[in-house]
């Protein structure tokens, strides 16, 4: 119903206030856009060139023929797929775990509000956004190495508690907004807390699942930080810290290089693009009239 | 089966649901945080003997020029690049909002830096700054750009704020684009009617009614530069000297150098300089919601 008449009240309305969309602005902007695209543009030409055409210039000028090679050397060099496996392990625990561990416990929270120790444990969990990961690294390491966890499962077990705080916070403001009305017909109708949490509740969480999924997606997946320190395993090094090899070698070539780092962007471009309507759409649905 | 028996149950269903968040949260964060203070106070190396030492540690800090410098790197670098990310997020949410072509896809290429890994950004940047403008600089007679900024000790931190607010940006335009989407259109065109410029628009309209997520996204990103590690990494490695080590930098370095103890006496000073500045912020924060 709302799709289509929108058409009408966006033409009348621009002609209402005799405004147009402003080509200057646009040309502004696309000026501006070129910050984004000249490194990647430089990323891609880089990667396509020959040795030689690679180590001289400013990198800028387009390779005389593509050089698709590189990527096999690189995929063969960093053990691509090892390190994309082991990427994914880190972020499937970090997303799964985030999702279960910060849904669950905000629901516990907001429907015991009354009660003294959950309102305790609000503030004791809020805490985490507070205590940034140098500060607790050191220990850190001690601990994951002494149960077990310095590798990758541990790192996505890590990303789980950095960001729970905040998560935390988006999932209990959420779900304040959601009337108990709903739930206690459910109730009425003998439905147990876990039952209403998993048939009711997670469903109209739905949203916000979405946010919390793919900002756990994103901060794990390209975090260089925490796998680097916790992981013990050179082998299980994930994506963005097996790019290192390419930095501390002498004898770098650097249309290689570049091949990696665009393997190595890939994944999460294509999910932005496949994704970004959900990501943005609360930003960019009243922006588009 | 009674009342009390049936919300005693639903009880303990609540208590299992927060279970895992504060036992995960017990024994990966406030456990190592407790043992690193403790820690703090010995000259513990990392493994073997150790001893109480007070506060040793701590006096040393104050006298270790190294430690210092990485604290006026991280706060200049935090405080310039929450200037120059604030400043053109907002003016970049304010053009994206505006009646233009191509708004959609625009806004595609402006977050395209968020899903990109931090570190793999750098070392492409270090090559644009180590090569391609140098090289750039030099076929148009620049002098001055034939030298790496990155290998310029007193500038290499300039290069740290360009790669971190070029990735910093987008998810502060975000939280601008929402604030700007709550203004309702009408009061700009009742503002144009009376004939106000567009600067007296943007000063006495915009800018009130997205104060609030000024200092939001201030606080954010503040927090979060605060942490500086990958880009710096990627970029600099910390150089040239030391010149761009940040905190972070400077306590895992400590660790792989055998000096445990004193690493974490500096982490402990990091957190709670961390805390002030975070209250500091929220207190500022609630002043403004006041005055809103």
């Amino acid at each position: 119903m709302a799709t289509i008449p929108t058409p009408a009240p966006r033409a009348r309305s621009s002609a209402a206030t005799g405004e147009r969309r402003s080509w200057k602005l646009t040309t502004v902007l696309a000026i501006a856009s070129l910050a984004v695209f000249i490194p990647l543009y430089l990323a891609v030409t880089m990667a396509l060139k020959t040795n030689a055409e690679a180590s001289s210039g400013s990198g800028f000028a387009l390779p005389t023929s593509l050089h698709w090679s590189n990527f096999s050397t690189a995929w063969d060099l960093v053990h691509f797929p090892r390190a994309a496996a082991v990427s994914v392990v880190i972020a499937v625990v970090a997303v799964v775990g985030s999702l279960a561990v910060s849904s669950m416990a905000s629901y516990a929270i907001v429907r015991n509000w009354h009660r003294k120790a959950f309102r305790y444990s609000y503030f004791y969990l809020l805490a985490a956004m507070f205590i940034p990961f140098p500060v607790i690294a050191l220990p850190q390491v001690k601990l994951t190495a002494l149960l077990g966890l310095a590798n990758p499962i541990g790192v996505g077990l890590l990303h789980v508690l950095l960001s729970m705080g905040f998560n935390i916070l988006l999932y209990t403001a959420f779900l304040r907004s959601i009337p108990f009305e709903l739930e206690e017909s459910a109730r009425l109708d003998g439905a147990s807390t876990w039952q209403t949490f998993r048939q009711l509740i997670v469903p109209l969480l739905g949203p916000m699942n979405a946010t919390v999924g793919i900002f756990a997606f994103l901060a794990s997946w390209n975090d260089y930080m925490m796998p680097a320190i916790i992981t013990a395993d050179a082998q299980y090094q994930s994506l963005p810290v097996v790019q290192n090899i390419f930095a501390v070698s002498l004898t770098t070539n650097y249309n290689v290089a570049f091949a990696s780092y665009l393997m190595a962007m890939l994944p999460t471009l294509v999910v932005y693009f496949l994704a970004q309507r959900w990501v943005l759409s609360g930003v960019t649905q009243g922006a588009i009239k | 089966m009674t009342a009390t028996t049936r919300r005693r149950r639903s009880d303990t269903a609540y208590v299992w649901m927060l279970f895992p968040a504060l036992a995960l949260f017990t024994v990966f964060v406030t456990l190592p945080a407790l043992v690193g203070v403790f820690f703090s106070f010995t000259n513990y190396a990392g493994f073997g003997s150790w001893k109480w030492v007070g506060f040793e540690n701590y006096r040393s800090l104050w006298h270790d020029s190294t430690i210092l410098g990485s604290y006026r790197f991280t706060l200049l670098f935090a405080v310039v690049t929450t200037i120059v990310v604030n400043a053109l997020a907002l003016a970049l949410a304010i053009g994206l909002s505006s009646k233009i072509h191509f708004k959609r896809g625009l806004r595609s290429v402006f977050f395209v830096p968020m899903v990109l890994s931090g570190i793999v950004v750098a070392y492409v940047f270090q090559y644009f700054f180590s090569f391609s403008v140098p090289s750039v600089a030099s076929s148009l007679g620049w002098t001055g750009g034939e030298q790496s900024l990155l290998a310029n000790q007193d500038w290499a931190w300039l290069g740290v704020v360009i790669v971190t607010a070029w990735q910093a940006i987008p998810s502060a335009m975000i939280i601008y684009l929402a604030g700007l989407l709550a203004i309702p259109g009408e009061v700009y065109e009742a503002a144009s009617l009376d004939g106000a410029s567009a600067w007296r628009r943007f000063r006495s309209i915009t800018l009130p009614l997205v104060a609030g997520y000024v200092v939001v996204n201030s606080i954010l990103s503040f927090k979060n530069f605060l942490n500086a590690y990958d880009v710096i990494v990627g970029l600099t490695g910390g150089g040239p000297g030391t010149s761009t080590t940040s905190v972070a930098m400077g306590i895992f370095n400590g660790f792989n150098n055998g000096d445990y103890a004193y690493s974490m006496a500096n982490a402990v000073v990091f957190f709670v300089i961390t805390v002030v500045i975070s209250l500091l912020q929220l207190r500022l924060l609630r002043g403004r919601e006041v005055n809103l």
